[in-house]
């Protein structure tokens, strides 16, 4: 086995490295920690940051990628395998393993469409074909299916509910202490009297747990989601799906970060034709309707590509430049925006007491920037980013179907999609792999969204009052 | 105010001679005219003659930023980047690269009339329902009513316009049968083919469009004004229509105006979906085929299209608001 290293990989974990490093830094410093402490606090965004980190993990875990030394004969050089796996791909080997020809039902035991079989007498006649894996290890399907499949739930939904409850044990031992035992933890937590809303957390879990652990009971003998038209898992193409639209969603608001950023303070800065110049880039640039714009570079890129095919070693490799660029490009198109806001909180800035008196005092601009300008528009940035996330995994399907979006052999929303288009106007319809990407996409761009809301409500004062409220969440003192 | 329009219109020139240079270098520079001819020609053995054949009939057999040959002004003159520009910019289009045969700036007109009898009507609708919509909240505010709406907001923002146009397109053609499931035809019969696009337009952007509203209103709802208007007696309707949505009125423009050019472009998603041949097909079509010399006009027309509705959302602003003054 080698280990391989592509782009998005290292930026992934270039990512969760600084994720780390921001949480450190929230830690030491107080304003900031207020701040979060508020997002944790409102159960809403607590809920939904539990479940991007769900995602994140998948994605962390999808993007540990290696490959297999191919078996050859004693001494010769050791030759590696042209595919490149995933962490993920291997704890679902068999899932990927288990292809069948075409399309089947979610936990089907039967074939989609009607085949000639010939029974062991000779006689032909038209029937759905068993398939090779799914439901294999039932002798008759019409009469064992629905017992085998509800007891399968049945154990999954056990095992989902021993760790809910053991998770509910752990978070009352947790509480334990400051609670009066673990009766009164209890009580508390069910009463939601935690200084976070454990309880709103416990159910987003409990959720998650029963809802995968009849998945996963059922995954080693069924395709639960189906297979798709070439037999492949339905749901091993949704779950490799998520790195990718992490991915987008993730590294092109980072790829803004830096130039808006950047030009933004020069801009707010220094003012004048250095302020006209920046405007004059960022108004030409936005001038051009977006998908156009990236419709164009990537176009260029895809020439590029296609002019050079020896640059890579794997298909793997090339896929994965190519979604790096277009998350570049993403960035380099959309940084306007945040140059704009960024620029404004600049000017109103620059002429507050603490920077004059920094200037006063004779400190260089670029150390007034660096210390007195950055951290303060540092808030913008972050909800910036929070937000564009699940716009930007939204815009990939649409990119995607444009034919500008990532390569057709990545998995992604986009590409399930297009293939579902005409998945949905067979007859009878194909609609698993449709049902599955809406599932798994809304469930990531609903907690995005919700997430994205708690973390503006948190940091911006003026949006607080524009959130909904139905009750208000008893604020319960840290030290009680 | 002429002296205002004037100087937009410079500084839109300016814009447009920037995104000009920057297609320019894009389309050009990153990969040579070469490139594209192989790209276009296809296959795997294309002869140097074959190129050059083919770069004579678009006019890409010239320098690309400046001729040594040639004397005088000439030298700048004599240039793709000098042709492709003035043409660009007295509106004259030229010929698709792909197929010679399309000439793009009829296509384009032809198919704008296309791309504004979809758009049109659904921009208008889609400001009226969604300030509707964003008015029942706040009228609502802090109750049961509000707080769903906005959940319901919040989920329809949560999913792809593209699951909008599967599901809508196979309940409404395929289950129910009431439109057709996509085409086109001219005159009135368009309606039945673009009814169902409208509708599913508007529904996959009210969520969105209805929560920024809402945010508006509520801003608005905080001013002394809005007190003053109650004290004096007025129902909540009232304050709500003749104070609040008044003085909501220029952040609805300034939101709504930034679809304006996309009612001239059209929409790439929608109109491929229901085979609707507008601009947002034709540029889907260019971007499949790689034809760059009409991705290069869209480009160019966006940024003109941008150019002129921002003029205009400024001219709205005068008018809605009396104290704007334009300088």
């Amino acid at each position: 086995m080698k280990p391989v290293l592509l782009w998005t990989d290292l930026a992934l974990w270039l990512l969760a490295a600084a994720l780390l490093g921001y949480a450190w830094r929230v830690k030491a410093n107080a304003n900031l920690r207020a701040n979060w402490q508020r997002v944790l606090r409102d159960p809403v965004a607590a809920s939904a940051g539990v479940v991007m980190a769900l995602f994140l993990l998948l994605t962390l875990v999808d993007s540990i990628h290696l490959r297999r030394a191919l078996p050859t004969t004693e001494g010769a050089a050791v030759v590696y395998d042209t595919r490149t796996l995933s962490a993920l791909d291997l704890l679902l080997a068999r899932q990927i393993d288990m292809r069948e020809v075409s399309y089947s039902l979610p936990l089907g035991a039967q074939g989609f469409n009607k085949e000639s079989l010939t029974d062991a007498a000779g006689q032909v006649r038209r029937d759905y074909p068993r398939l090779q894996f799914g439901g294999a290890h039932l002798a008759d399907p019409v009469s064992q299916w629905a017992g085998d499949v509800a007891a399968r739930v049945g154990v999954g939904l056990a095992g989902g509910a021993a760790v809910v409850l053991l998770m509910i044990a752990l978070a009352a031992a947790a509480l334990a202490p400051q609670h009066d035992g673990w009766r009164g933890a209890l009580s508390d937590l069910a009463a939601d009297r935690t200084v976070y809303p454990l309880r709103a957390i416990l159910v987003t879990l409990a959720v998650v747990a029963l809802l995968a652990g009849p998945v996963i009971a059922l995954m080693p003998h069924y395709h639960v989601f189906g297979t798709d038209r070439t037999g492949n898992d339905v749901l091993v193409q949704a779950l490799k799906s998520v790195r990718t639209a992490f991915v987008i969603g993730a590294l092109s608001t980072l790829a803004t970060l830096p130039i808006a950023l950047l030009l933004g303070v020069l801009a707010g800065y220094y003012k004048g034709w250095v302020d006209e110049a920046i405007q004059y880039v960022y108004t030409t640039l936005s001038s051009v309707p977006n998908v156009l714009l990236i419709a164009a570079c990537v176009l260029m890129v895809q020439v590029f590509f296609d002019k050079n095919p020896d640059l890579f070693e794997t298909a793997a490799e090339r896929s994965d430049l190519k979604m790096l660029m277009l998350c570049l490009i993403l960035g380099l198109t959309g940084w306007a925006g945040l140059c704009r806001l960024v620029r404004a909180e600049t000017l109103k800035l620059r002429e507050l007491d603490y920077v004059q008196a920094a200037t006063a005092f004779g400190v260089s601009d670029l150390r007034i920037m660096a210390r007195h300008i950055v951290p303060n528009v540092m808030h913008l940035v972050l909800i910036t980013v929070v937000l564009s996330f699940s716009e930007l995994i939204l815009y990939e399907a649409v990119l995607t179907y444009v034919g500008v979006g990532v390569d057709p052999v990545m998995n992604s929303f986009g590409g399930m999609i297009n293939l579902a288009r005409a998945e949905m106007s067979r007859d009878p319809i194909v609609w698993w792999s449709f049902a599955a990407a809406f599932g798994f996409m809304v469930g990531l761009v609903l907690a995005a969204n919700l997430f994205a809301d708690g973390v503006r409500d948190a940091f911006d004062p003026k949006a607080r009052y524009a959130r909904p409220r139905l009750f208000r969440r008893k604020t319960v003192a840290a030290d009680a | 105010m002429l002296h205002f329009v004037l100087r937009r219109l410079g500084y839109g020139l300016a814009i447009l001679v920037g995104v000009n240079l920057f297609t320019f270098f894009l389309f050009f520079s990153v990969n040579t005219p070469d490139d594209m001819a192989r790209l276009n020609i296809g296959g795997k053995r294309v002869t140097q003659a074959q190129i050059e054949k083919w770069k004579e009939e678009r006019g890409y057999d010239k320098p690309l930023y400046y001729d040594e040959a040639k004397a005088g002004g000439e030298q700048f003159t004599h240039t793709i980047l000098w042709e492709r520009s003035v043409s660009l910019f007295a509106l004259d289009f030229g010929r698709s690269d792909a197929r010679q045969a399309i000439n793009i700036g009829h296509e384009v007109k032809v198919r704008m009339g296309v791309s504004l009898q979809l758009a049109l009507p659904l921009f208008i609708l889609q400001v009226i329902v969604s300030v509707a919509f964003a008015l029942l909240l706040v009228f609502f505010r802090h109750t049961r009513i509000d707080f769903w709406g906005v959940v319901l907001c919040v989920l329809m923002l949560s999913i792809s316009s593209l699951f909008y146009i599967i599901v809508g397109q196979f309940l409404f053609a395929r289950v129910l049968r009431l439109v057709p499931m996509n085409g086109f035809a001219p005159g009135l019969d368009a309606v039945k083919f673009l009814i169902l696009p409208i509708l599913l337009s508007l529904l996959s952007r009210l969520g969105g469009e209805a929560r920024l509203y809402r945010a508006m209103f509520l801003e608005e709802m905080g001013k002394d004004y809005v007190r003053t208007a109650r004290a004096k007696g007025l129902s909540e309707g009232q304050v709500l229509r003749r104070h609040v949505l008044r003085n909501a009125l220029i952040p609805i423009i300034t939101s709504a105006g930034s679809y304006l050019p996309y009612v001239f472009l059209g929409s790439l998603v929608f109109e491929s979906f229901f085979g609707i041949p507008g601009l947002g097909a034709f540029v889907i079509e260019a971007i499949t085929g790689q034809d760059f010399a009409i991705v290069r006009t869209m480009v160019f027309l966006g940024a003109l299209l941008y150019i002129a509705s921002n003029v205009l959302i400024d001219l709205a602003y005068t008018w809605v608001d009396p104290r704007v003054r334009l300088s």
